[in-house]
């Protein structure tokens, strides 16, 4: 086992068991709102579990996924990471961190969602252990960077491997992301919940975050679509449909992933209604990329499929390998994050939002995206990367098989209800949806059964991944290493480094860009006469 | 650079659905003034109660017939909790906080508000059928969440 092998799986571990925990917590919560008594069912769980679900899915799990996968392209695209002893330290930084926020949260002192929205003040050690885990991060953006650079200086004029181009674009992301993110913990929540400073802007704090916030969800996203486009066409059996565009795919989700937040701001106060237009416009942009994607996504899958002997308009579609965990993973991924993404496109327009802004659509959406295009992508991934990297093949082969499609059922279930009762008003976060037994409340029950049911397949498939992985790692004998491969080009790429992978260029772009459209409102609200709000813990 | 024919045709398709998109968005913001809420009004959370219109909230017509709803929402109540409005008659909404972050949704509508401590929350809006609404606090505040309702009866036009 090489030494960056076992960064990588240092790295799955902690996602794989924030993911084990956050998971146990989400299915009490999809059945609370059914009325059925669960073990530890009441107001004050179901919100604490909520904080916990929201911070170890969507932000632990993730982040340490991200990177286990950031260290991987690294070590087989440019032969080796740089500065390992960094990028230890930083894994340790980022597992503190998420163990204090962890245990503040299980303290019941911090109740304030993954979101934290001042004036809703938690312990400061929940801020304290966030920081270090996204300070653990930034750490592994230095070796990345670092490694990237080391490769470059030793191959001048090489275009930059494929996979390697994606993540570079991930830590760029990442970095735009949590520059805001920073501004608001380091300066406004820190000094705030130590007492330093008496009072925050709620308005100011929320424009900071939703700055990182929607960036965030394309931090999540990349890593899926790198596997997309550079693994996945091989293990489909075909090549990958154009080096060429997935490059300029890459480059812009760099320009339009950050401008956005402020469509997440929709009906707030204190921001004038032409700078939301603005972000609905760069929101709108970002979808090209994504369509992009489907295009190449599929037309290498198509390939894939002729080469297995497919022949007609659809007749690859069934050559194409569905027993394979990792492939049935992401085909599924993407067939649920087109529903999701025509969601996105009405969460994001301008007017339209007002109809579904906080209600259960919300969750409905962000559990076809992040929940599955991103999750499911990630759960398959580890079928197929475990073998490469310890030897040991997958334990119950049939569970690893079936778990990818009990996943998308569930998530059918439980997602499409929850639009659908969203859009009757339902709101979202809620501990129970009967309001009185006001007529419009009552109709809302049918949907809240149905998403409770597809919550529970949800957690039967969650077991059965982290079973599955847990089994093969204690028991299953290490045997020949599959090596790890990626997908080649139908047509390669440019001889020299491209436009595409001047990523400093592109970087201050899209710096630029963010002055543009956060300049001015950032600028109006901190010289408005304004009202800052002492701090509030309501749980 | 080399782009494949359908590749190209498929980006145009997407341009296309883009522009499309984006043209009925600024069609309906330019015609028919279908903007989000976004008032910019700032006050102190500290004396809501003391003075000022929110100290004494409530319905009040004006000379031109027009409506105005004033509120607060607080831990866990939205102040006040029934509001009787007359249908076919703009009436604009003006609610703050005096603690954390609470929501303002009229359900069945697309009334729909973020409202903030220090800053005022304001939304015109017409109800064309009677009848009695749903009001919901959409933004998480607390252990009793999900307690915090009120109601918009709308009146038969007078």
């Amino acid at each position: 086992m090489t030494p960056a092998t076992r960064l990588v799986l240092s790295n799955l571990w902690v996602a794989i068991t924030a993911f084990a925990l956050g998971a146990m917590m989400a299915v009490m919560q999809a059945v609370s709102r059914t009325g059925v008594q669960v073990p530890f069912g009441s107001a004050r769980m179901y919100y604490l579990s909520v904080t916990a679900h929201g911070v170890l899915e969507a932000l632990v799990f993730t982040t340490f996924f991200i990177m286990a996968i950031g260290y991987l392209v690294a070590e087989t695209t440019l032969g080796r990471v740089v500065g390992m002893a960094w990028a230890w330290a930083g894994f340790w930084a980022a597992l503190v961190g998420t163990v204090i926020t962890t245990l503040a949260i299980l303290s019941g002192t911090s109740t304030v969602l993954y979101t934290f929205y001042p004036p809703l003040l938690a312990h400061p050690a929940f801020y304290v252990g966030a920081t270090l885990l996204v300070v653990g991060s930034w750490v592994w953006c230095g070796v990345m960077i670092g490694s990237f650079r080391a490769w470059r200086k030793a191959n001048p004029g090489a275009p930059v491997p494929l996979p390697m181009h994606g993540m570079m674009t991930t830590v760029i992301i990442w970095i735009l992301a949590t520059t805001g993110l920073a501004v608001e913990v380091l300066v406004l929540i820190l000094p705030w919940s130590f007492g330093l400073v008496p009072r925050i802007d709620p308005i100011i704090a929320r424009t900071y975050f939703w700055w990182f916030g929607h960036p965030l969800t394309y931090f999540w996203l990349l890593p899926a679509y790198v596997l997309w486009y550079t693994v996945i066409p091989r293990v489909a059996g075909g090549k990958l449909f154009s080096d060429a565009l997935t490059r300029v795919v890459f480059v812009q989700f760099i320009l339009f992933s950050t401008p956005v937040g402020l469509h997440h701001q929709f009906t707030d106060p204190g921001i004038a209604s032409g700078w939301k237009l603005v972000h609905t416009f760069t929101t709108y942009a970002i979808m090209f990329p994504s369509l992009i994607t489907a295009f190449t996504v599929i037309a290498s899958l198509e390939n894939a499929g002729r080469a297995r002997g497919g022949t007609g308009l659809f007749g690859w579609i069934p050559r194409l390998p569905w027993r394979d965990p990792f492939f049935a993973s992401v085909a599924l991924s993407m067939v649920t994050f087109a529903l999701g993404g025509f969601g996105g496109a009405i969460n994001a327009a301008y007017a339209m939002n007002a109809m579904v802004h906080n209600t259960a659509w919300i969750q409905g959406h962000f559990h076809l995206t992040v929940g599955t295009a991103v999750a499911l992508t990630f759960m398959g991934f580890t079928y197929w990367v475990l073998p490469r990297l310890t030897g040991r093949a997958i334990v119950w082969p049939r569970v690893a098989m079936v778990q990818p499609y009990l996943w998308f059922v569930g998530m059918q279930f439980f997602s499409i209800p929850n639009h659908i009762v969203g859009l009757m008003g339902m709101p979202r976060r809620v501990y129970t949806g009967e309001y009185q037994d006001v007529a419009a409340a009552q109709s809302w029950i049918p949907f809240t059964n149905l998403s409770a049911i597809g919550g529970v397949i949800l957690f039967v498939s969650a077991m059965c991944y982290v079973g599955t992985i847990l089994m093969t790692m204690l028991v299953s004998p290490r045997g020949e290493m599959a090596p790890i491969e990626y997908a080649e080009p139908m047509s390669p790429p440019e001889p020299g480094p491209s436009i595409w992978d001047r990523l400093g260029l592109w970087t201050a772009v899209a710096a630029v860009l963010i002055l543009i459209v956060y300049g001015p409102p950032l600028y109006h609200l901190h010289t408005m006469a304004r009202f800052p709000s002492l701090g509030f813990s309501p749980f | 650079m080399h782009v494949d024919r359908y590749e190209r045709y498929w980006m145009w398709a997407a341009s296309g659905m883009l522009a499309l998109f984006l043209g009925a968005i600024v069609l309906t913001a330019v015609s028919g003034s279908a903007h989000p809420p976004s008032h910019v009004e700032t006050v102190n959370p500290d004396t809501l109660s003391a003075a000022g219109e929110f100290a004494t909230p409530g319905v009040t017509v004006g000379p031109d017939g027009g409506v105005t709803v004033v509120m607060r929402a607080e831990f866990y109540v939205f102040r006040p909790e029934v509001i009787r409005v007359p249908a076919g008659t703009p009436v604009t909404f003006r609610i703050t906080s005096p603690d954390v972050l609470h929501g303002f949704m009229i359900v069945g509508t697309n009334v729909n508000l973020t409202v903030a401590p220090g800053y005022v929350s304001e939304v015109t809006t017409t109800f064309a059928r009677p009848g009695e609404y749903l009001v919901v606090c959409n933004e998480y505040c607390g252990l009793a969440h999900h307690l915090m309702q009120g109601k918009v009866i709308v009146e038969g036009a007078p």
